[in-house]
């Protein structure tokens, strides 16, 4: 079936010509972000789960990453060590060139859960990271607003995080973690919890401020599409081990538009991780195998649906 | 009448008039019980009061006797051809009248002079509540913050809380012939029953609490940049604050589960002291004007600190 779809579908492995000057562009860059031969062991009294398996990376300045796998491959364990809130057993990460030890201000991080603080506003909640950089109270108000209004939530200063719906509290977490003005946006499955046109929505949002503002972004995310719209190169990991399985450079132009989710380009890509994934033999999430349910005929045979 | 039925289904809805209806006969019915057993006297009037002992000479006029024993009396005085001592349907000594204990009560707050030996309801409930606001501020001012270190710092929870879990199990009164000894035998023994009697179960629930806080809020805010001194002020006392402020109030409930131990070492006072002397008396009018006196504040303090709660951490609503 991969097969047949892959005769009719262009190589996903040949870059229109825009797209392969950008990505020259991109690879002369430094690497802002670098994983160094990270392994990470977790021990349970006898049992051991290897569950990432030396990763070798880098991540440009500028560049959007996409980060795929099936699910037990690792990738949120791999982004929790790239914010510092895990250690690897052994590796490193590099920031700058610096080895990064805990998680610090250089790299913010959007959860996939809500973690806006409940009990702040949602302008102190966006001067939260502002202060804790050593900015005074009243020029940190005055940047949160700023950040705000860019993601135009500025009538919502004043609310709490419950009065507002998934994608709107998903967006304040955006602004809290560029105000504290990162280096590097960790984004771990952030969308997820989303319905399908919030999500799309957030998607071209994030972009759109990708595009105006000084940062690079590591994009966690089971959902392929997500993964191609967004990224300029996909991380696919593959499971148990962890491992880097192929990294994909995206053929598509931007900036992106949702019309290119039906390009040839999109659909070869998608085609190509879907096969990937499917390979791994483990998804649980994305089999689309005939199920057969051993049931019988509850209805009345002239009630049939189909 | 709908609604009145689903009120009572599992997990029924109730409007908000069926709840104040409830919330009122919740009041109203323990009294009615009271009352039909005080007034009327085919509920339940087991003994009768003597209003004239008769010829009976073991008899005196104001005692109460079974109503089976005042029959025999009587029909021995009618065989004798003596005055029949004459009565009235009552209950025991222990259940005055809910207007006895009215007047009682009353009496407590409009009278300035001591009810029997000892001082009045109001003096010995002021030193109680004393005794009370300073045992549970001394617990607080060393449980909190330990409590909170316990629940954030791992080597603090591992030092603390095995030494706290030893003496948890040690019933306060055993504390009190100790505290006598050190602190001798005035308020300060008292006040040191109800911080044993509260200090460890308070270092532990509010270890746990902070255990409980959302943990990716913490993460969140690591990855923000805050750590140390301004994680735990930033963060995690506001994050613990509601979970705190109840807590508080739980334990300010346990508080007075140990006045009535800490009132009877040294020198016996307060509430506690009177309700036993007043017992003693068989003054049961004013043991349940005291004991209601006790009701009342409990649980107005507490719904005083409920509603302020409400208003305090709006934010938290929402959540649960």
């Amino acid at each position: 079936m991969v097969d047949h779809v892959e005769h009719t579908l262009p190589d996903y492995r040949i870059l229109p010509p825009d797209v392969a000057a950008r990505m020259e562009q991109i690879k002369k860059r430094d690497y802002v972000l670098e994983i160094e031969r990270v392994t990470k062991v977790f021990t349970q009294k006898r049992n051991r789960t290897v569950a990432l398996d030396s990763i070798e990376f880098g991540v440009h300045r500028r560049e959007l990453v996409c980060v795929v796998g099936p699910s037990g491959c690792g990738k949120s364990t791999l982004i929790r060590i790239l914010a510092g809130l895990e250690d690897a057993t052994e590796g490193r990460i590099l920031m700058d060139g610096k080895p990064v030890r805990g998680p610090g201000s250089d790299r913010g991080m959007v959860f996939q859960k809500y973690t806006l603080f409940p009990w702040l506003d949602v302008c102190r909640n966006v001067m939260f990271g502002i202060e804790m950089g050593g900015v005074d109270r009243l020029e940190a108000q005055r940047q949160a607003m700023q950040w705000l209004q860019m993601i135009g939530l500025e009538q919502f200063a004043t609310a709490y995080p419950h009065q507002l719906s998934g994608g709107m509290q998903q967006r304040v977490a955006i602004a809290r973690a560029l105000a504290a003005s990162p280096r590097v946006l960790l984004m771990d499955e952030s969308f997820s919890a989303l319905d399908a046109q919030t999500r799309t929505k957030m998607q071209n949002y994030l972009m759109e401020i990708w595009r105006k503002i000084d940062i690079t972004i590591v994009f966690i995310t089971h959902d392929l599409d997500e993964a191609i719209y967004l990224a300029d190169r996909i991380l696919v990991l593959k499971p148990h081990p962890g491992q880097v399985e192929e990294v994909i450079e995206v053929p598509l132009s931007r900036p992106r538009r949702a019309e290119q989710m039906t390009s040839a380009e999109f659909l070869a890509t998608k085609a190509h991780l879907e096969g990937l994934i499917r390979s791994f033999g483990t998804s649980d999430d994305m089999e689309e195998e005939e199920v057969t349910i051993d049931l019988p005929l509850l209805t009345l045979v002239t009630d049939q649906v189909e | 009448m709908q609604g009145f039925l689903a009120s009572w289904r599992l997990y029924g809805r109730t409007d908000r008039m069926l709840r104040n209806i409830f919330g009122i006969l919740a009041v109203l019915l323990p009294l009615l019980l009271w009352s039909a057993v005080s007034y009327l006297p085919f509920v339940w009037h087991p003994q009768v009061l003597i209003t004239d002992p008769g010829g009976e000479e073991y008899l005196e006029t104001g005692m109460r006797m079974n109503r089976a024993d005042f029959a025999r009396a009587v029909t021995e005085m009618q065989e004798q051809h003596q005055p029949v001592p004459q009565g009235i349907p009552s209950n025991p000594v222990y259940l005055p009248s809910p207007g006895d204990v009215l007047s009682a009560f009353v009496h407590a707050f409009t009278s300035s002079a001591p009810v029997g030996a000892e001082h009045s309801i109001t003096q010995a409930f002021a030193h109680s509540i004393r005794i009370i606001f300073w045992g549970f501020v001394i617990s607080s001012v060393m449980g909190v913050p330990l409590g909170i270190m316990c629940g954030s710092i791992p080597a603090v929870a591992r030092l603390v809380e095995p030494s706290v879990d030893f003496f948890r199990y040690l019933p306060a009164p055993a504390f009190g012939a100790l505290a006598v000894a050190i602190l001798g035998i005035y308020d300060a023994p008292k006040i040191a029953i109800i911080v044993i009697g509260t200090l460890f179960q308070q270092i532990l629930v509010i270890a746990n609490t902070t255990r409980k806080l959302d943990f990716s809020l913490v993460e969140a805010s690591r990855t923000l940049g805050a750590k140390g001194l301004r994680l735990l002020f930033r963060v995690v006392i506001p994050g613990i604050l509601p979970d705190l402020y109840r807590d508080q109030r739980i334990l300010l409930g346990w508080a007075w589960t140990y006045l009535i131990v800490a009132e009877l070492i040294g020198t016996s006072s307060g509430i506690t002291w009177f309700i036993t002397q007043q017992a003693r008396y068989q003054h049961f009018d004013n043991v349940f004007a005291a004991m209601a006196l006790i009701g009342i504040v409990g649980l107005g303090t507490d719904m005083v600190l409920g509603v302020v709660g409400r208003k305090l951490f709006t934010w938290k609503r929402e959540n649960g």
